[in-house]
């Protein structure tokens, strides 16, 4: 194996199209693991972090461009990001440990494919844009058309993601990301949820995107259970809706994590936590 | 195959090695460098044993490759202590039995200290959140709660 | 030996205070060195390659092209090995398979090479040909008749007609007649109960450095909670002579019973025989749980019967334990403690030794009982609450005291347990208030303690400070308290002595660092080490002062005439005496070798709320108290480090640890990830309240305090859990999904 720490987007791309077995290392908290365990054997590893904007977070059109070697940490430490996206940033910062969040990026945990990755229903709820490079050029890639299916994306030989937009916030709305996990910290989200809306003066929610995670092959972008809380305020009849809304939509398999029946409930559950705490942030209210 | 060189500082020297491109900080420090104050508990990222910071930065040695290391600045269990000096919290956790078999403290010390030169004043829940990535099988994680938390009232009254 | 009765407890100047540990500094510094953390000139890198099946027959293994990898010094099987002794041949087999691989992760091959990544390639190069067998890791399963069997022909007559082969042996304790006792009961609850297997979760994994000489001298560096039987062990397994292998326990970065066997260490020095260099192996995470020794998962049966005012008139259990791939798993302790703590006129326990498709059961915190305790506490509670009664003050009803005979076989001398519950029973714990979906849990547990071999040799300085070597590895603080006890015992301050752990060149035979025996035994050795050379000092100063030995006492340090009739002289405190001893007949020492009997068994009673989510079957521990009988606490700081870190443990067994084993019986959660040991974020603080009732057995009236801890929290967080969910819970772990499932089943 190689390493190389290039200058500029074009050295990387370069690197990245030449060789089969060429991976790319920002945070590195998966692919030092896969590395170990010998799940992968790469011909040589190119570390992104050495590139300009790879670490900035900058505000563009009303929202925030985040450079995919930005860390849970630096997101959480960023007062006017949290402030816009709260349920991103904190999705951001369920994944691993304080250590991790020291590492970890959300290109690395959107290019991960885990079904289970925290950060990607919270950045599908909200909308996130993702700017692809490679041997072709520059394209922007929704956040949900990146996952494949487990271990796998859409990314073409030598592409790489340079950075994730979160667009402007908008007023009267709010985001919110939960998951659960058997114990407080350091595990594996067996249902994440998240939520991203808008609500008129009365309250009642003008939009919405909600996202699972865990559920299924890959993040689950509900359009039922948006559309049974819009026009709607939030209350125990439109809630129950939402949660039957994301049960239904839930295809979770039994594992060592889980049963089917439990995430199908427990989705529905969060879903209806996670709305709650949107809907407070949405109306400048401390949740 | 050729190895890396990399330069780098840890615990303030200036410190040439090389290593693979495998080679992991931890493996480094370790292997290398002959600091065995940091702990391989896991190779994961899941038990925290590894902690060292990076530019004051907390990770997990495990989860980066040496040759990550050029050009930044590391800090060890080793650089903790200034001489005999013992940091406050390495004192308190003596005087506390705040450590049985003592494999984890190493990295607790490394994640409690980054812990209060970012938050002097941390509650019990915030202690217990920033110490989650550190396993402790021995001690049920109260001594060491309490050890960080009397040393930041220490501290706070020393200022 | 007895306890003092001189010594009263306001006599104890050292003991009962809490003094910095003598490795303090090394453990908060980085300097203690664990397992991994030597190296040696020249040093090889040793890999173990591993069965990917849970049951398969080993038709070849080719290690041709392994060997010829540039790099690589050493290829080890089990034909290395050869015929061995009977009593080592389970733990060869164990460490390296031989005909079969029986678990997933068992090892079959090992190799020593120049470089780490030399050595993983060369493992990739090792060709095993398997015959995969059908395989059984559940204990049920594993019983039933035409159940895959591991071992033909290795039933015992104790086992009657229609078990499965897997069925090793059967064992009985009790006395009374159950069905009569039954039958006097105004209720009876009949369950079974099952608990996950779980891991000791020790953060530091195996790790040893070995060398070998061409003249059959070897050397092994390793962490271990017993060098002694790892030396005997592997002298056995090599064919050397046990005093050509010298072995020195590292650091141990815990162990819990976990390493209370060999693993790595019997292939360490096979390679290094092989290679000629010195060989270190360390295992990876993955390693440690796949192929270590967790504990027992099992199944058992309880019946109990009791009248409507609280009284148990029998109780019964049968108790199936399997214990990985060979025999021995911890059910004959099960079985014996399971109904240690009550006072029962009839009482019986039938347990059954099963082996499966899983790693080797090691020794893990008081082995056999937690799992034991967890369904008899259980049925007690559902007892006691279906009666409306205080399950506590059922507990003080039926409790063992003094002169109780137990329900495997002895009568108690004084014991702890009436203290404990009464102190729980009057503590502001038991009756604060509690919020909705939150329950509180009690359960009581016990240890037996273990004594066991023991050599302590304690050296007196020229200027006059202590040396003590002991032979037992420092797991959690003994260090201290063994130098307390020295210290408490010549009348000199703590600071004076320092206490070693001594290699196996340097002892005589040590039992392994098990049964919370170490503050017991070596405690017990170190202070009467501490009389030899004290009688010995007395006589060198009787001998300087011209008087009888008999009319010189020691007393604050110096030896003083025993009264006025002795003589007048000052007294002739350690360092005079020390320094004088070349011209009074040598070197100053004292020694001490047994087989200490007396351990004294110890008994805990736990406390705990919990709040159960009812919407996702989660739990939260809200508050914990753990009292708990510790004869003397030496050092009172490490006694409630036991205390906390053993009820830590078991709430992790209770809710969340268990190894998940797939369909095709490889181990699902071989990491720290997936194998869910309680995280900081997870707990409440520990409380912890110590009693003290001497234990007759000790000088100080010390008994072990480390096992008891983990015996009751299974229990007490599942009845807690219980009550909170409104669900009775009978199966660990408590995982979300298994609570949610039982309110969900309740709810209809």
């Amino acid at each position: 194996m190689r390493y190389e720490a290039p200058q500029d987007v074009e050295a990387a791309v370069r690197i990245l199209a030449a060789e089969q077995g060429a991976y790319v290392l920002a945070g590195g908290t998966d692919l030092l693991v896969k590395l170990r365990s010998d799940m992968i054997e790469p011909e040589v590893v190119v570390d992104i972090k050495r590139i300009a904007g790879m670490k900035a977070i900058t505000a563009e059109d009303g929202g925030w461009r985040i450079g995919a070697a930005v860390s849970g940490a630096e997101m959480g430490e960023h007062a006017s990001l949290v402030a816009d996206w709260p349920g991103v940033v904190e999705a951001a910062g369920l994944i691993g440990s304080t250590q991790v969040q020291g590492r970890a990026t959300l290109a690395g945990n959107l290019c991960n494919a885990s079904p289970a990755a925290d950060s990607v229903p919270a950045m599908v709820a909200a909308g996130a844009v993702v700017r692809v490079v490679g041997p072709k050029g520059t394209r922007d890639v929704a956040v949900i058309d990146i996952p494949k299916s487990p271990g796998k994306t859409t990314l073409e030989a030598g592409e790489f993601i340079a950075s994730v937009f979160l667009p402007a916030r908008g007023t009267r709305s709010g985001d919110a990301y939960l998951r659960f996990i058997p114990r407080t910290e350091m595990d594996i989200a067996v249902v994440g949820c998240g939520i991203s809306l808008s609500l008129d003066e009365e309250g009642r929610v003008t939009a919405a995107r909600v996202a699972l995670g865990a559920v299924g092959p890959k993040v689950i972008l509900v359009e039922a259970a948006a559309a049974a809380i819009k026009r709607r305020v939030l209350d125990e009849a439109t809630l129950s809706d939402l949660a039957e809304a994301c049960s239904k939509a839930a295809t979770p398999i039994d594992d060592k994590r889980g049963t089917v029946d439990f995430r199908r409930h427990v989705a529905g559950v969060l879903a209806r936590r996670a709305a709650v705490i949107a809907e407070a942030r949405a109306k400048g209210e401390k949740a | 195959m050729s190895r890396i060189h990399v330069t780098t500082t840890v615990n303030g020297d200036e410190t040439e090695f090389l290593c693979d491109a495998e080679a992991t900080l931890l493996d480094v420090l370790r292997d290398e460098l002959g600091l065995t104050g940091t702990k391989e508990g896991c190779g994961t990222g899941d038990c925290g044993a590894c902690s060292v910071t990076v530019d004051g930065r907390l990770v997990c040695s495990c989860l980066m490759l040496g040759a990550e290391a050029e050009g930044r600045e590391i800090t060890t269990i080793e650089g903790m202590a200034a001489g005999e000096v013992l940091h406050p919290l390495q004192q308190k956790f003596i005087e506390m039995a705040a450590l049985q078999c003592g494999i984890c403290t190493p990295g607790i010390l490394v994640a409690a200290k980054s812990l209060l030169e970012r938050n002097p004043d941390p509650s019990e829940e915030e202690v217990r959140y920033w110490l989650a990535g550190n396993l402790c099988r021995c001690t049920g994680y109260d001594k060491i709660i309490r050890a960080v938390m009397e040393t930041a009232a220490d501290l706070r009254r020393a200022s | 030996m007895a306890l003092d009765d001189t010594k009263k407890i306001k006599d104890f100047k050292v003991v009962g205070t809490r003094p910095n540990r003598p490795d303090g500094i090394d453990k908060v510094t980085g300097r203690a060195r664990f397992g991994a953390d030597m190296v040696a000139p020249g040093m090889l890198t040793g890999r173990v390659l591993r069965s990917p099946h849970a049951h398969a027959r080993i038709l070849r293994i080719d290690t041709s092209k392994a060997e010829a990898l540039p790099g690589v010094k050493a290829v080890v099987t089990r034909a290395d090995f050869g015929d061995v002794p009977d009593h080592v041949a389970n733990v060869i087999d164990n460490c390296m398979a031989g005909d079969k691989a029986l678990y997933d992760g068992h090892a079959v091959a090992a190799i020593a090479a120049n470089s780490a990544a030399v050595a993983r390639k060369a493992l990739k190069l090792i060709e095993v040909e398997y015959e995969v067998l059908p395989h059984v890791t559940d204990v049920d399963e594993a019983m039933k008749p035409g159940a895959p069997v591991l071992h033909e022909g290795w039933q015992q007559e104790t086992v009657p007609e229609g078990y499965s082969g897997n069925v090793i042996s059967r064992v009985e304790f009790g006395h009374g007649d159950i069905e009569a006792g039954l039958a006097k009961a105004d209720r009876v609850v009949e369950r079974t109960y099952r608990t996950g297997a779980t891991h000791q979760g020790y953060i530091e994994p195996h790790a040893c450095l070995a060398t070998m000489s061409a003249d059959g001298q070897g050397d092994l560096w390793v962490c271990t909670q017993g060098h002694y039987m790892v030396r005997n062990v592997c002298a056995a397994i090599l064919g050397m002579e046990q005093g050509q292998l010298r072995v020195t326990a590292s650091e141990i970065g815990g162990g819990f019973g976990g390493k209370t066997v060999v693993f790595l260490e019997p292939v360490a020095l096979m390679l290094a025989k092989k290679s000629g260099r010195p060989v270190k192996m360390v295992m990876s995470r993955s390693e440690v749980l796949r192929a270590t020794g967790p504990t027992a998962s099992t199944s058992i049966d309880v019946r109990i019967g009791m009248t409507k005012e609280g009284r148990i008139t029998a109780a019964f259990a049968e108790l199936r334990y399997q214990g990985g791939a060979y025999p021995g798993s911890p059910v004959d302790m099960g079985s014996m403690s399971a109904f240690a703590p009550y006072d029962l006129e009839n009482v019986k326990t039938v347990g059954w030794d099963v082996v499966s498709n899983r790693p080797k059961a090691a020794a893990y915190r008081a082995p056999g009982a937690p799992m034991a305790a967890f369904a008899v506490e259980s049925a007690i509670d559902e007892l006691a609450k279906g009666f409306g009664l205080d399950p506590l003050a059922v507990r003080l009803m039926n409790g063992a005291k003094e002169g109780t005979k137990a329900s495997y076989g002895p009568t108690y001398p004084a014991i702890g347990l009436m203290a404990t519950l009464e102190a729980a029973h009057k503590h502001p714990h038991w009756t604060a208030p509690l919020g909705e979906n939150q329950g509180r849990g009690v359960a009581c547990g016990f240890w037996f303690n273990f004594g066991g071999d023991t050599c302590v040799s304690l050296n007196v300085t020229p200027d006059g400070t202590v040396t003590v070597s002991e032979g037992n590895p420092d797991i959690g603080g003994s260090r201290a308290s063994m130098t307390m006890m020295a210290a408490e015992e010549l009348g000199i301050p703590y600071d004076q002595v320092r206490t070693i752990i001594a290699d196996t060149g340097s002892l005589g035979q040590n039992e392994v660092t098990d049964g919370s025996r170490v503050t017991f035994a070596v405690g017990l050795a170190t202070i009467e080490a501490a009389r030899a050379a004290k009688r010995e000092m007395c006589k060198r100063a009787a001998m300087i002062w011209g008087i009888d030995e008999e009319a010189v006492e020691w007393e604050d340090g110096a030896a003083r005439p025993a009264g006025p009739n002795a003589g007048k002289f000052p007294p002739m405190t350690i360092k005079e005496i020390a320094a004088v001893a070349s011209n009074t007949g040598g070197p100053i020492a004292g020694h001490h070798e047994v087989t200490a009997e007396g351990a004294g068994v110890s008994f805990g009673t736990h406390m705990v709320d919990v709040e159960v989510d009812p919407d996702t079957g989660a739990t939260k521990i809200l508050r914990y108290t753990v009292f708990q009988d510790a004869g003397r606490a030496v050092h009172p700081a490490y006694v409630e480090g036991q205390f906390q870190g053993g009820a830590v443990q078991g709430i992790g067994w209770a809710l969340n640890e268990e190894y998940i084993y797939g369909e095709d019986g490889i181990l699902q959660n071989a990491g720290f990830l997936d194998y869910r040991i309680p995280v900081a974020s997870d707990l409440p603080m520990i409380d912890t309240v110590i009693l003290e009732i001497p234990n007759p057995g000790h000088p100080y009236g010390v008994r072990g305090v480390g096992e008891t801890p983990i015996v009751p929290p299974l229990a007490a967080v599942a009845n807690a859990v219980s009550a909170a969910a409104g669900v009775r819970m009978t199966r660990l772990p408590m995982s979300p999904p298994r609570v949610l499932a039982a309110i969900q089943a309740a709810k209809g």
